[in-house]
């Protein structure tokens, strides 16, 4: 690939989300904004091969994209009657202001993420609106991650912004009264963003692995935009420790490695350092909020130099204030589990088995995964081998599919 | 009696730029004609059933959500409240209003307003 | 800008009117947000509703609202506002918002 083309590239994906957010400031429209930075893109690639790559890219596209609006202004101003003229002139001249564009872009992109992350839009819009504004993915990119053809895809954004124009969303930082919930609302969108590139539900690991790095870059835009914030820290934390475990969580072969079998010398011991001192930095805060407390449980997987070294009373504990402030039944299987590897199998087995009583867990794969194993580490062979199979039978996902069929067969040798 | 008339038409139709002349002017006429007889108290057209937000508010909680409240075959798209003397004159004037394109789906619904004691917050 | 505001909930809560409390509620609501409120009214039940359908010049006319619902309009107010976020603000303060659910959707500007 050509030099030029390249620095295009990369000055999209690291700086677009700025970019647009300036000029959606001034332009007061998504798709205008849009065009603009589309448009300026297009002529960096003319100009910057003729003319070679300018000193700052970043404010070549801005300015471009600026005088793009200019024009765009112009070009409605003639189609519409006299009586608009007033408003045009107007808006012209908020886009026409260098100051006006040169204020500081802290500030828009955090507006930005509030706007794209609003409950009034549905959450898989929110999700694909961030990706798209803030991330710096491109539409087929985002489809591809999500398995939806390019078309849904572009639907869902289309639908979006013309809500967010004709609702008047508005483009600003919540008030004071509002801020906290809303802002839980941008830390739940930027972690199912993650987790969808985590748990690798099925599709392409390429993709994946884009949609984990682009998570964590707009996590760690969160934290520096709210630094006063003990869960903005922790969620960039969680995710942090998470991937640092990315080459060990699966084989050469693609099979799926448990965290007690993975090669720890394949963790990525920055992103862990990274992550064990957030996660410090936000426990020294008030009180725990559910990322911090998540952040703290896999600081403490990080921290254990072997499996057996695994300080699993202290999880069962974070596990235990987790139930008692966000209990669900995911992180009562959680706690169940921490408890059977602190205190004994048999009083995990007890919990997680009162838990399946409800009936809310018997759909979920990792509930039967979870009892099997305990039963497993037991020796009642034929027990596990029930429970993994009834997993198996509830499981898509090829990578968890080919994990359990190998415990299976482990176990088939064992119970006979 | 006031009656509230409902409109409900498929937005997801594409009409022809002479069909949405057709329908504005056939608005036009119920719109003038009304007036001119005094009866019209208020008509209004609603942009699309994506653009609606459902507020609740649970234990002191206000839950904001992507809207409509419920998916119908045909959406609301706009309303009109008439003076009528009765439900047949009513039912007459429903039948006048443009419900989307020529021989397309769609249907107004017509509910009388109800009287309150004292004008609960405040009349249209 | 405005929005129009739909109320929905089970009506059966009204089968016997309403009660006072709420009804003050209401009063009080429309008292407070007076400056924004341009109109507003309830409807009779979805028992006295009629739905019109012309086809080929033919007016056909049903019993009953156009779809039936588990919470049905009762009532609507148009607001002034500016933004979607004050909207939901100022209809977070009508009592049905508690029991029902309340829908807000944006005027229609032709431009």
């Amino acid at each position: 690939m050509d030099d030029h083309h390249a620095t295009v590239e990369s000055v999209f994906r690291n700086e677009s989300g700025r970019i647009i957010a300036g000029l959606i400031r001034v332009s007061h429209s998504f798709d205008l904004a849009e065009e603009a930075m589309q448009d300026a893109f297009a002529a960096a690639v003319v100009s910057w091969r003729a003319e070679g790559v300018p000193a700052n890219p970043a404010a070549w596209i801005t300015a471009t994209a600026r005088r793009k609006l200019i024009d765009y202004a112009r070009r409605e101003q003639t189609r519409r009657n006299k009586e608009d003229q007033l408003l045009y002139e107007y808006a012209l001249r908020s886009i026409a202001s260098e100051e006006e564009m040169s204020r500081p872009f802290e500030d828009d992109r955090l507006r930005l993420i509030f706007t794209c992350c609003h409950p009034a839009i549905n959450k898989e819009a929110q999700i694909a609106l961030t990706l798209r504004t803030l991330g710096g993915l491109t539409t087929p990119e985002i489809a591809r991650a999500f398995l939806l053809p390019e078309s849904t895809l572009a639907q869902r954004l289309v639908r979006a912004q013309r809500k967010i124009q004709q609702a008047r969303i508005p483009y600003e930082v919540p008030a004071p009264d509002r801020l906290p919930e809303r802002l839980s609302a941008v830390q739940a969108v930027l972690y199912l963003i993650f987790n969808e590139g985590y748990s690798a539900s099925s599709g392409d690991n390429l993709v994946r692995r884009e949609l984990c790095a682009e998570a964590i870059r707009l996590a760690r835009t969160l934290t520096e935009l709210t630094p006063d914030n003990p869960e903005s820290m922790a969620l960039l934390a969680l995710m942090l420790l998470h991937d640092s475990r990315r080459d060990a969580r699966s084989s050469r072969d693609g099979q799926l490695v448990t965290l007690e079998e993975q090669d720890r010398s394949l963790w990525h011991l920055d992103q862990i350092a990274e992550g064990t001192q957030l996660v410090e930095r936000a426990l020294g805060r008030r009180s725990a909020g559910p990322y911090q407390l998540q952040a703290a449980i896999a600081a403490v997987h990080a921290e254990a130099r072997t499996a057996a070294e695994t300080d699993w009373k202290q999880i069962a504990a974070l596990y235990g204030i987790l139930n008692a402030s966000q209990g669900s039944p995911i992180v009562s299987l959680n706690h169940a589990v921490a408890i059977a590897m602190s205190e004994s199998l048999e009083r995990g087995l007890a919990l997680i088995d009162s838990l399946g009583s409800s009936g809310e867990l018997d759909s979920y794969h990792l509930y039967h995964a979870a009892r099997a194993d305990l039963l497993r580490r037991m020796g009642r062979y034929r027990e596990a081998l029930e429970s993994y199979n009834h997993g198996l039978a509830l499981t898509t996902n090829a990578v968890e599919l080919r994990y359990l069929h190998r415990r299976i067969s482990e176990l088939d040798v064992l119970a006979s | 009696m006031r009656y509230m008339m409902l409109i409900y038409s498929q937005e997801n139709e594409t009409a022809t730029p002479e069909q949405m002349s057709a329908i504005f002017a056939a608005h036009r006429a119920v719109l003038d004609e009304t007036q001119h007889r005094g009866i019209l108290r208020a008509a209004d057209p609603l942009e699309a059933s994506a653009t609606a937000t459902i507020v609740r508010v649970q234990e002191g909680e206000v839950l904001v959500t992507d809207g409509p409240f419920a998916e119908t075959k045909e959406q609301l798209a706009g309303y009109y409240i008439l003076d009528c003397e009765d439900l047949d004159e009513a039912l007459a004037w429903a039948a006048k209003i443009p419900t989307g394109c020529a021989g397309a789906a769609g249907c107004v619904e017509v509910r009388p307003i109800r009287q309150m004691p004292t004008r609960v917050p405040v009349n249209g | 800008m405005q929005y129009l505001v739909l109320i929905y909930e089970d009506e059966k809560r009204f089968a016997n009117g309403f009660s006072e409390s709420e009804f003050a509620e209401y009063g009080a609501f429309g008292k407070t947000n007076a400056g924004v409120i341009k109109s507003g009214n309830a409807l009779q039940p979805t028992g006295t509703a009629k739905t019109v359908r012309v086809r080929d010049s033919k007016t056909l006319t049903t019993d009953g609202p156009f779809a039936e619902t588990k919470e049905q309009l009762g009532g609507f107010y148009l607001l002034e506002a500016t933004s979607i976020d004050e909207a939901a603000s100022i209809a977070s303060a009508i009592p049905a918002a508690r029991y029902g659910s309340v829908e807000v959707r944006p005027i229609m500007v032709f431009s």
